[in-house]
């Protein structure tokens, strides 16, 4: 088994030195920094599909958020923004936010008072409309008042590193809500609602102007590590510079994964793990032994968010953008699950190991396509038929394709992953 | 009367047509689960490819000379449901038959599903490229424009061709899928077997038939769902992969299992999607002569700003799922 995983990476190593032989080095050492922001990401998810058997499908909204947080926190501060009359609005918004809150807490709590059933039912309802209204009435001049004056927030110029905490702990507290509301459901239905909150959290953080410039997109979003630029000020030449910079940043990635993965893997091997896997296997028998399985449940769910919202937060200050319009659902939650089924779901390894191999198989498909298609374009017409058109944005949908084709190959022929996972029988 | 004929032609006409949509994708979803037993995602491939078959038809008629009184996509449906039918038993065959052979469990299914969607869109983009096409390229789009002065209102009630024919033929097929599931011997059987596989079994039904049946019901409805939402807006590779969601949504609203639940879930989004952006100082603006100035109505006022019109159908979905998890007809939970 150990053998299997080493010539597995051994043979992933060879692929990149492949990919760096024939991209080119600055094009391979900006996807090796990618694929470790993804690396944790998976492993975000092989803590709650391979360990928790839960199943998220909203992966991109926790993406958003952990972009939207480094943002935050690490774009320079919008003098006009805070000079203005913004913050007061804004803080009124808050506070209108509060009252709709302990309105419809107020009207849960009504049959205290001894209104019950369908009127207390109604009257939750009128709650939320009110409480609605009453937000909105606040929200929206305070939204026009900053677009018009100050364009949108801004940020607050702190270092990158504390935007990527905290896109962990906004990932983890909407994970919470997110978790308290689906958690309870079972497969399809949690797939699917995972789906559409993320789809609610894409929506509001793309027309949130105000708060995340929206489709204008903000950049650039400073990075935790000296820039090339430094390096170059520094007198380097502009090749050393860029792979000077890129190395610092892909050592402080790997520094995050190590840690991360160290400490999953401790938390996996000991009696939490083993209580995991009981969960995952059968619930049923887990809670009658006496596991809180609920609570256990949202527990990894937020675990695993974390990670998420860290790897978003990851890649957004790496690319230096944050554009809300530029994430899919295919590129930023099928993607990320076509690594773990393809790693071996329950295997930190397998997760890691997935991760880089289908991210290179998907930035390289691309240019190989590219490459297939100019070769029969070439063959087709020596013999006289017409070339094939548009070869360029062709070969760019290939890359879908050719996710699609590697999903379902190993599903059908490796359905536990190239690296499975490995259950310790001795305990 | 204007504002009635604007709230009509607002939300009634285009919550009917978005309803009609959802409710025919919403209905081959329900039927797959209450057999199969998994969320099929890859329903919005069926539906876009569904809706490219019916295109290459059109375009094949054009290039023969053939004009035809009612749009060339109306006439050319059945011949793509067909093919549609044929392309989804093939997708069962390939991809989802030796899973099931294997016994995998109904979660590796659904990812299976997302691996068929993704290699299906990817195919599509492969051969028509990423951008729109419209099947009103050789023929006008005719639109109905009926005077309401008699009512006393300045604006006409408008609808277009396509739209009219496209609530005759979601109604026909209704009726037909309803006949065929209470009358037929098919129909009575899968009826069955969505109630309990292993009884239906026992008691001597052909279950790989039904399930045969289940993907050529699914697969013509898909079709003729992507085909009529292309009519209506433009053909592109991700015409119902972004919909699919408010698909799903109305399918569990009704209670996955639940064909007419489906139904009545796909009209409840629709309407829901198109009524909560609707701006309704339109319709109240006779109130400023009575109201204050302090408590003129502002230029839009609308539950939902346009742009989450589309998150309706999440929240609602949520809600539902939170209030009553198996839907309205109380589905299947299994």
């Amino acid at each position: 088994m150990i053998r299997r995983s080493l010539s597995l990476f051994a043979g992933l190593f060879v692929l990149i030195l492949v990919v760096g032989w024939l991209m080119g080095l600055p094009f391979t050492s900006s996807r090796l920094v990618e694929a470790a922001a993804y690396a944790l990401i998976a492993l975000g998810l092989n803590i709650q599909w391979g360990y928790g058997g839960l199943f998220n499908f909203g992966i991109m909204g926790f993406l958003m958020l952990g972009g939207f947080a480094v943002t935050f926190m690490s774009y320079p501060v919008n003098a006009e923004f805070w000079g203005g009359d913004g913050p007061m609005l804004l803080g009124r918004a808050l506070l209108a936010f509060a009252l709709g809150v302990l309105l419809v807490l107020a009207a849960r709590r009504s049959d205290r008072i001894g209104i019950t059933g369908r009127w207390k039912a109604t009257l939750v309802v009128l709650a939320w409309f009110v409480g609605y209204c009453v937000y909105r009435s606040q929200i929206d001049p305070a939204a026009a008042y900053i677009e018009a004056n100050a364009g949108f927030v801004g940020g607050l110029g702190l270092n990158a590193v504390f935007g990527w905490i905290f896109g962990g702990i906004l990932a983890a507290g909407v994970a919470y809500i997110v978790g308290k509301i689906a958690l309870g459901l079972r497969t399809d239905y949690l797939a699917i609602a995972t789906i559409g909150i993320s789809e609610i959290i894409r929506a509001l953080i793309k027309n949130m102007d105000w708060l995340t410039r929206g489709t204008l997109t903000v950049s650039p979003i400073p990075w935790p590590t000296p820039l090339p630029q430094d390096y170059q000020a520094g007198g380097a030449d502009q090749v050393t510079a860029l792979l000077l910079a890129r190395g610092g940043y892909l050592a402080l990635a790997i520094v995050v994964l190590g840690l991360a993965m160290w400490l999953v893997s401790r938390a996996y091997s000991g009696p939490w793990g083993r209580m995991m896997r009981a969960i995952r296997d059968n619930h049923i028998a887990a809670a009658s032994m006496g596991k809180d399985v609920k609570s256990r449940q949202l527990e990894i769910f937020i675990f695993g968010s974390v990670l998420m919202g860290i790897g978003g937060a990851m890649l957004v200050s790496f690319t230096q953008i944050f554009d809300p319009s530029s994430y899919q659902p295919i590129n930023h939650t099928f993607l990320i699950w076509v690594m773990i089924i393809v790693g071996g779901a329950g295997n930190n390894w397998g997760a890691v190991f997935g991760a880089v191999l289908i991210w290179l198989v998907w930035v390289v498909s691309e240019p190989v396509a590219k490459a297939i298609f100019e070769t029969i374009s070439y063959w087709s017409t020596t013999v006289g038929w017409s070339e094939i058109p548009d070869i360029e944005s062709r070969s760019a949908q290939m890359r879908v394709f050719v996710l699609g084709l590697v999903i379902t190959i190993a599903l059908r022929y490796a359905p536990k992953g190239l690296i499975p996972e490995r259950v310790r029988q001795d305990a | 009367m204007t504002e009635l004929v604007f709230f009509i032609n607002q939300v009634v006409i285009a919550g009917a047509v978005l309803g009609c949509i959802y409710a025919l994708g919403a209905v081959g979803i329900t039927l797959i689960f209450g057999i199969l037993r998994f969320a099929h995602f890859a329903h919005s491939e069926l539906m876009t490819s569904g809706a490219f078959f019916a295109f290459m038809l059109a375009a094949l008629f054009a290039s023969w000379g053939i004009v035809t009184p009612i749009p060339t996509g109306f006439v050319v449906l059945p011949l793509a449901m067909v093919m549609s039918a044929i392309f989804a038993l093939g997708i069962d065959k390939g991809f989802y038959a030796p899973l099931r052979k294997r016994g995998a469990k109904p979660v590796i299914l659904l990812i299976a599903s997302i691996g068929v969607t993704l290699m299906v869109q990817g195919l599509i983009r492969l051969f028509f490229g990423a951008g729109s096409y419209s099947f009103f390229e050789t023929e006008t789009k005719d639109v109905f424009r009926i005077d309401t002065s008699f009512l006393g209102s300045t604006r006409p009630l408008v609808i277009t061709e396509p739209q009219l024919l496209m609530i005759v033929v979601t109604v026909i097929s209704v009726l037909a899928l309803h006949l065929f599931l209470t009358r037929s011997r098919l129909g009575k059987a899968m009826r069955a077997m969505a109630d309990n596989a292993d009884l239906a079994q026992v008691s001597g039904i052909n279950t790989a038939l039904v399930v045969r049946v289940t993907w050529v019901v699914a697969g013509a409805l898909a079709c003729m769902a992507g085909t009529m939402l292309a009519l209506d807006v433009t053909l592109k590779p991700d015409l119902a992969f972004n919909i699919i969601i408010p698909i799903f949504a109305a399918a569990i609203v009704g209670g996955l299992g639940q064909a007419y639940g489906a139904i009545a879930g796909g009209l409840l989004i629709g309407f829901a999607e198109s009524l909560a952006v609707f701006n309704w100082t339109m319709v109240l603006r006779p109130l400023n002569a009575v109201l204050p100035e302090w408590a003129q109505l502002p230029a839009t006022l609308a539950l939902v700003p346009t742009e989450y019109k589309l998150t309706v159908a999440f929240v609602i979905l949520v809600v539902v799922l939170l209030v009553r998890p198996t839907g309205i007809f109380k589905g299947a939970s299994s």
